[in-house]
């Protein structure tokens, strides 16, 4: 049967191909193939030309805003004389409250030009003035806050770290140049040659600066102070409140609709605003939050709660939408084995279709809320693009009534400011804020991986 | 059909389980199923034959009530089980599904454990005090179902990973373990090979001695094979109802004659 091989099968003939023969394309097949392959170059540019544009995002976000994490700092020698800090020698509090930071300013310049001296570094072309501007005005309060918390250290030499101004920051990090010195009322070349000096010395560096993570924001005049406490928890705030109000509202609205309501022109109008009101501007919602939640109902300003309150109405379409989806994806085998032994409606529901739908909730909940942690508009229109420098009291102790700010708000605030020392901490800014979606999305996916059934 | 195996199978019982008069079930305009009269005996095998969308199924469905779920259906009728009309206003569905068991077409395992699947309808009617007790209706059921020897030791593993035999019998299971006294079967073997439908099979003749079994069917020689009575159906009506050996030797109807042979469906 499948002797084929043996010698009396006749030679294929090698001239005259028959007309169809197989191992000719012919001109049809070839334009189809041709098309084939323009397709597949299509789809491969298309995707060469988004990871790139993604590519060039992400690489002007870091490279403008890593420089963020890191801040010039001094770290020298201080004696804390307690004749200047402490004048009554008592160690009161309240007295000691009295210096102001001008006296602990005064302190810290003297200070600086002993150990310069000590060290033998250069001051020439540099006036004592220009030397003690070197110095931070967020420094001095630091130094202040720390003695007054800790009187003991009167007396003694410490070695103390505290910010250099933003101008000697840019410089070291290569934002202020030589060239823009000259032109520049505020620094001179003079005073960075000293700046060198000081470096070579190990005197000014650069050091992480997890201030930027922890601090409030902070004036124009010293963005090297600035940081994303505040935002960072107020997002934290809206981002918990949200989770809270939007799920159990978006998973018992999708039940309902999905489960138990009845199919008439009621529900399909209602069907019809849900995908409608998934589609409005993020900015709509923020007019109907200043509207009810502080015109109407009189809630505080810039809070996280009305912030949450605006977010959930802005995420919920979305969730209903996700969770729908997760439930009608259940299959009806399922229902009708639960139904065939007689479970009822709720039965079915919570026993079966909740927890197989679960992950796809659960998921869609988490994108939801990653899209309202970076949502701008509306937060502006309810006062969070306010200059918040207090931090919020802690969530039982009604600190979602504080005024704070969010992350991608603190974002705007800080690209509309003068200094160009801002802009490298928004683009530090976004960074986090891109952390933050990272681990909610990775969250998405292990919680999909981990809960998903097959059947 | 001639040299089928038709036993000549005494019908053990005479006494009527479910009477069904004048039956009609519209899905929205279309009317599916005409005036149906039948009644269903206890401890018997009654399938239900005829070509797709005859309206054997929708009337399956309407013995336990499966076609409240869909919203645009409309039954029209009297149904009895035991003298009693399970259309009442007064009736409850869940409870009446208890009573009346139902398997069908593809096996649907919760994806849940083995155990759990069986003991899923016995908690939530609350049949067990305990958990001793449940372990004793999960075995019982097993076992009427044939399937303990082969899952008595993996009654923690997923009912889904079973074979598509094992996992019918486990539905099987499933739907005795709440006691029902009517069991519907909806084209139970459709999705299995030879070898698992002939299990099947065996199963449904045990189980007739105590349960009154409605089993839908495509295939004419498993009808032939399992049930006592059969009823062909055809366009939406009751064309004949008989014993199975009679109808698929000598039936009354011309159109049953021409669906046995192969002349129509």
């Amino acid at each position: 049967m499948t002797d084929a091989t043996s010698a009396n099968v006749p030679a294929q003939p090698e001239t005259s191909a028959p007309a169809s023969s197989l191992l000719l394309q012919t001109d049809r097949m070839k334009r189809r193939n041709a098309a084939e392959s323009r397709f597949k170059a299509y789809g491969i540019v298309a995707i060469c030309v988004s990871l790139s544009v993604l590519f060039i995002m992400l690489w002007t976000i870091f490279s403008d805003g890593v420089s963020a994490f890191r801040q010039a700092t001094f770290s020298f020698d201080v004696t804390l004389d307690a004749a200047r800090l402490d004048p009554n020698g008592n160690r009161q509090r309240d007295e000691m409250m009295r210096v102001t930071t001008i006296g602990y300013t005064g302190l810290l310049n003297d200070n600086l030009i002993v150990y310069l001296n000590a060290r033998a570094i250069s001051t020439e072309g540099v006036t004592e003035r220009e030397i003690a501007a070197f110095i931070s005005r967020d420094t001095p309060a630091r130094l202040r806050h720390m003695v007054i918390e800790d009187p003991s250290l009167l007396g003694q030499t410490i070695r103390f770290e505290g910010f250099a101004t933003g101008r000697i920051d840019g410089y070291l990090k290569g934002r202020v140049t030589r060239d823009s010195a000259e032109r520049d009322t505020n620094i001179s070349v003079a005073q960075l040659d000293l700046a060198d000096r000081m470096v070579d010395d190990g005197l000014l560096s650069l050091k992480f600066n997890w201030g930027f993570l922890t601090n409030p924001d902070a004036s124009d005049q010293r963005p090297e102070a600035s940081g994303l406490g505040v935002a960072m928890i107020g997002s934290a705030y809206m981002m918990l409140l949200v989770a809270i109000m939007v799920l159990p509202l978006g998973v018992s609205a999708s039940i309902y609709l999905e489960e138990f309501a009845p199919k008439n022109r009621w529900t399909d109008l209602i069907e019809v605003n849900i995908s409608n009101l998934a589609a409005v501007p993020s900015i709509v919602y923020g007019i109907l939050g200043l509207a009810i939640f502080i015109n109407f109902a009189q809630f505080p300003q810039s809070s996280p709660l009305v912030g949450a309150l605006v977010l959930t109405l802005m995420t919920l379409p979305t969730i209903i939408i996700a969770t729908r989806a997760a439930i009608r994806a259940v299959p009806p085998s399922i229902r009708d084995a639960a139904m065939g032994v007689g479970a009822s409606k709720m039965q079915v529901v919570f026993h079966h279709v909740l927890p197989l739908a679960a992950p796809g909730i659960l998921t869609g909940t988490i994108l939801g809320l990653a899209s309202a942690l970076g949502e701008t508009a509306p937060l502006l229109l309810i006062g969070m693009v306010a200059f918040v420098a207090n931090y919020p009291s802690g969530p039982l102790d009604g600190g979602v009534l504080d005024p704070a700010t969010a992350l991608p708000v603190q974002v705007y605030s800080w690209a509309s400011r003068a200094d160009p020392a801002f802009i490298e901490r928004s683009a530090g800014a976004i960074i986090v804020l891109l952390a933050f979606l990272l681990i909610m999305n990775i969250l998405a996916i292990v919680l999909r991986r981990r809960f998903e059934r097959r059947w | 059909m001639d040299d089928q195996l038709i036993v000549e199978r005494a019908v053990s019982a005479q006494d009527i389980k479910i009477t069904a008069r004048g039956v009609q079930v519209y899905y929205g305009d279309k009317h599916a199923l005409k005036d149906v009269n039948v009644d269903i005996l206890t401890n018997t095998v009654t399938a239900f034959i005829g070509p797709s969308g005859c309206g054997k199924s929708t009337f399956l469905r309407c013995l336990n009530r499966m076609n409240d779920t869909v919203a645009i259906a409309r039954v029209e009728g009297d149904i009895r089980i035991d003298g009693e009309d399970i259309y009442d206003k007064r009736v409850d569905p869940v409870q009446l599904r208890a009573k009346v068991g139902m398997v069908f077409q593809k096996p649907n395992p919760f994806p849940k454990s083995i155990y759990d699947n069986v003991a899923y309808g016995p908690k939530i009617h609350g049949l067990a005090r305990g958990k001793a007790e449940l372990d004793e209706i999960v075995e019982q059921s097993l076992r009427k179902a044939a399937l303990w020897d082969e899952v008595k030791d993996r009654l923690k593993e997923s009912g889904t990973g079973l074979s598509g035999g094992q996992q019918q019998r486990l539905c099987i299971a499933r739907a005795i373990a709440t006691g029902p006294e009517v069991l519907l079967m909806d084209e139970p073997c459709s999705a299995l090979d030879p070898i698992a439908t002939a299990q099947v099979e065996e199963l449904i003749d045990e189980l007739h001695e105590k349960f009154s079994v409605v089993i839908v069917t495509h295939s004419m020689q498993q009808a032939a094979r399992v049930s006592q009575k059969t009823a062909f159906f055809h366009l939406g009506s009751l064309v004949e109802y008989g014993n199975t050996s009679k109808i698929f030797t000598n039936p009354d109807d011309p159109r049953t004659e021409s669906y046995i042979t192969g002349r129509i469906g």
